[in-house]
């Protein structure tokens, strides 16, 4: 038995159909990521498990207890929003122990917990400054502080990260991964951010059009994506239009690209297909006749990696060249691309949303 | 021609301001320095204004007790038709703020309309609403809720419904500022730490309408403390306040000095008050005044 399971969940808005039958069973302690773009249905779910929004159909429930027509205000559920929403009328403190508050604890008690709440967001000392007295990164550690505060059994992130800076948003993605594990609090992250997505959840959900099209690990999602969507909305990726053919050899598949024949992972499809191989899997090597051959348009240099156009016949490549050595080739050059077939992962051409 | 360039900045604010200070000057300043000197002047009943410089009419308001229950009356009236304006203005601009589109729109015009309709239009009709042979207590004695017609022509409650009735708007108007600058998550916030509706209104929402009430309650304040039509329609002769004082004193009594007395009271104690208040609510309510 999952501890905070969605079954079935519906949203409507009149003809819209924002949520679709959506089935999610989360463990205790799990931190599951809602990934998806904007429209996609995953704040509306999470708003539906926290008891904003009425479900036109379905039900939550927390440890085998349906909390479907529990009012918000009774789930006990933390709740972090995406403008951190603060009180701007009160301090720090007063924020903090607004929860406190509202469950009858007072006094000694009361000051402890707020104390134990600022410490685990690293924010002692700032108990009396105001919200508007504090940067975007305080106000972020403030608002987790709240939720985490009154102690729920589940916490919802909504977009969390989206106003902080980039350098920010790494720094806290580790933290606030690191708080979850310690207090091992079942959480439920929304986010269209594909790297926060994979940096702090044990699972993510990929949604797509009110559904969830993919449910795994980071891993598995980023190395296996089950849907067209799933492969180029984590990561980046080529993508081939191919026609499907007959395996060669066991262990193998094969597709035809224009004239070309591209070996590839196994698979079971026939018809038009769709072939990806992600950049940092092919490697470029200095022109032979044993792969695809290319010339490199643009070399972009990123840091830890260099990123590669290279336009071939099958049209252009994206290439991630690690910057683990001195990189050979220079824009204008010939290489040649070449990559493991288990690493290019055929799908199906058409696939419906509503699957 | 750097010099020409350099005075021509210098006076431009000067300049460009001219039309609206001659205006103010002209329009306000000058009314009001000349009533102010008006008020000091002595009266005599039977020769008019004198031309001895006195503090007798100041006196006179300060310690004749006509005058100092006519201006009790005119804080009793503001004071009471401000805190109903807060009382049913913040709940239905809440109320407004949550409609859809086209029913805020209809009920955004609705509250507004008092202020559309001419003054005198107005308080007659609320002579008309009010009256003894009126409508409302036609209709209360024609469902058998009264026995005889109540009296709320010419009284103080009569005065302070009719002025309620138009200045509620400005009270809708400025706390409609206020919520449009709310998060809306903040409710929810507070929702999901636990606390009841209600609750949150008053520990959450609340707290962030003030700076919308203070500003409302200002203009309301002000204006129902000068206001005219409405006492002198509906209040009558006998419920006097300042404003109508003054203005008999100037047209039937012909003691101009006194009702330029009265009318300097009442703007010096308008702007005490309103100056008093707002320091005392943005001290006390710091925190949201800042942010």
């Amino acid at each position: 038995m999952s501890f905070l399971s969605i079954k079935g969940l519906g949203k409507r808005f009149g003809d819209f159909v924002a949520v679709n039958n959506l089935d999610l069973d989360i463990e205790r302690g799990e931190f599951i990521s809602l990934l998806g773009p904007s429209g996609c249905g995953k704040t509306t779910t999470l708003q539906m498990v926290a008891g904003f929004v009425e479900p036109t159909g379905g039900t939550v429930s927390v440890a085998g207890k349906d909390m479907t027509r529990v009012p918000p205000e009774k789930r006990g559920m933390g709740v972090v929003f995406q403008s951190y929403a603060l009180f701007p009328h009160m301090t720090v403190e007063q924020n903090i122990a607004f929860g406190l508050e509202m469950r009858g604890v007072t006094g000694h008690e009361l000051r402890t917990r707020v104390g134990d709440a600022l410490s685990l967001v690293r924010l002692d000392g700032l108990s009396h400054r105001y919200p508007r007295e504090l940067s975007g990164g305080q106000r972020q550690r403030v608002a987790i502080a709240r939720a985490l505060a009154i102690r729920p059994e589940v916490l919802l992130l909504d977009e969390p990260m989206s106003n902080l800076d980039a350098k920010l948003r790494e720094e806290m993605h580790i933290e606030l991964r690191a708080i979850q594990r310690h207090l091992n609090i079942t959480t439920v992250l929304v986010t269209h951010d594909q790297v926060e997505a994979m940096t702090m959840s044990d699972r993510i959900a990929v949604m797509h059009g009110g559904r969830i099209v993919q449910l795994d690990t980071p891993y598995n999602a980023y190395e296996h994506p089950a849907t067209n969507f799933a492969s180029t909305f984590l990561g980046k990726t080529n993508c081939l239009v191919a026609e499907a053919m007959p395996s060669a050899q066991t262990g193998e598949g094969q597709i035809k690209v224009g004239d070309a024949t591209i070996r590839t992972s196994p698979y079971n499809l026939t018809g038009k297909v769709h072939a990806y191989i992600r950049p940092e899997k092919i490697h470029v090597r200095p022109a032979d006749d044993s792969g695809l051959t290319g010339r490199v348009r643009t070399k972009l240099f990123l840091g830890s990696l260099w990123m590669l156009e290279v336009e071939t016949e099958l049209g252009p490549f994206m290439v991630n060249v690690p910057n683990s050595a001195p990189i050979t080739c220079g824009e204008g050059d010939t290489v040649t691309l070449a990559w493991d077939s288990r690493d290019v992962k055929v799908l199906p051409c058409e696939e419906s949303v509503h699957a | 021609m750097p010099s020409l360039g350099a005075s021509r900045t210098k006076h431009a604010p000067w300049l460009l301001s001219a039309p609206a200070l001659a205006v103010f000057v002209s329009m306000l300043l000058t009314p009001l320095v000349l009533t102010g000197l008006l008020s000091f002047y002595a009266f005599d009943s039977q020769r008019g204004l004198t031309d001895t410089l006195t503090l007798a009419n100041y006196l006179e308001v300060f310690t004749d007790g006509y005058y100092l229950e006519i201006f009790g009356r005119t804080a009793a009236m503001a004071l009471l038709v401000t805190l109903v304006c807060i009382v049913i203005g913040v709940p239905e601009t809440v109320i407004l703020s949550r409609m859809q589109g086209r029913w805020r729109g209809i009920f955004l015009l609705v509250i507004l309309a008092p202020l559309l309709i001419s003054v005198v239009v107005r308080t007659l009709g609320w002579s008309i609403l009010l009256g003894t042979q009126g409508l409302i207590n036609n209709a209360l004695i024609a469902i058998g809720v009264l026995d005889e017609p109540l009296r709320m022509l010419f009284t103080f409650s009569g005065m302070v419904i009719a002025l309620v009735h138009v200045m509620v708007p400005f009270m809708v108007l400025s706390v409609w500022a206020s919520i449009q600058k709310l998060d809306p998550q903040v409710e929810q916030a507070g929702l999901s730490l636990g606390a009841s509706r209600a609750t949150t209104f008053v520990r959450v929402i609340l707290p962030q309408l003030l700076p919308g009430i203070l500003s409302g309650s200002i203009i309301i304040f002000s204006l129902t403390a000068s206001a005219f039509a409405k006492p002198a329609l509906i209040g009558g002769r006998r419920l006097k306040v300042a404003a109508t004082a003054a203005y008999d004193e100037f047209l039937s009594t012909l003691n101009w000095p006194l009702g330029a007395t009265i009318a300097v009271v009442l703007l010096v104690a308008n702007v005490v008050v309103i100056a008093g208040c707002n320091r005392w609510v943005e001290r006390r309510f710091r925190s949201v005044f800042e942010s």
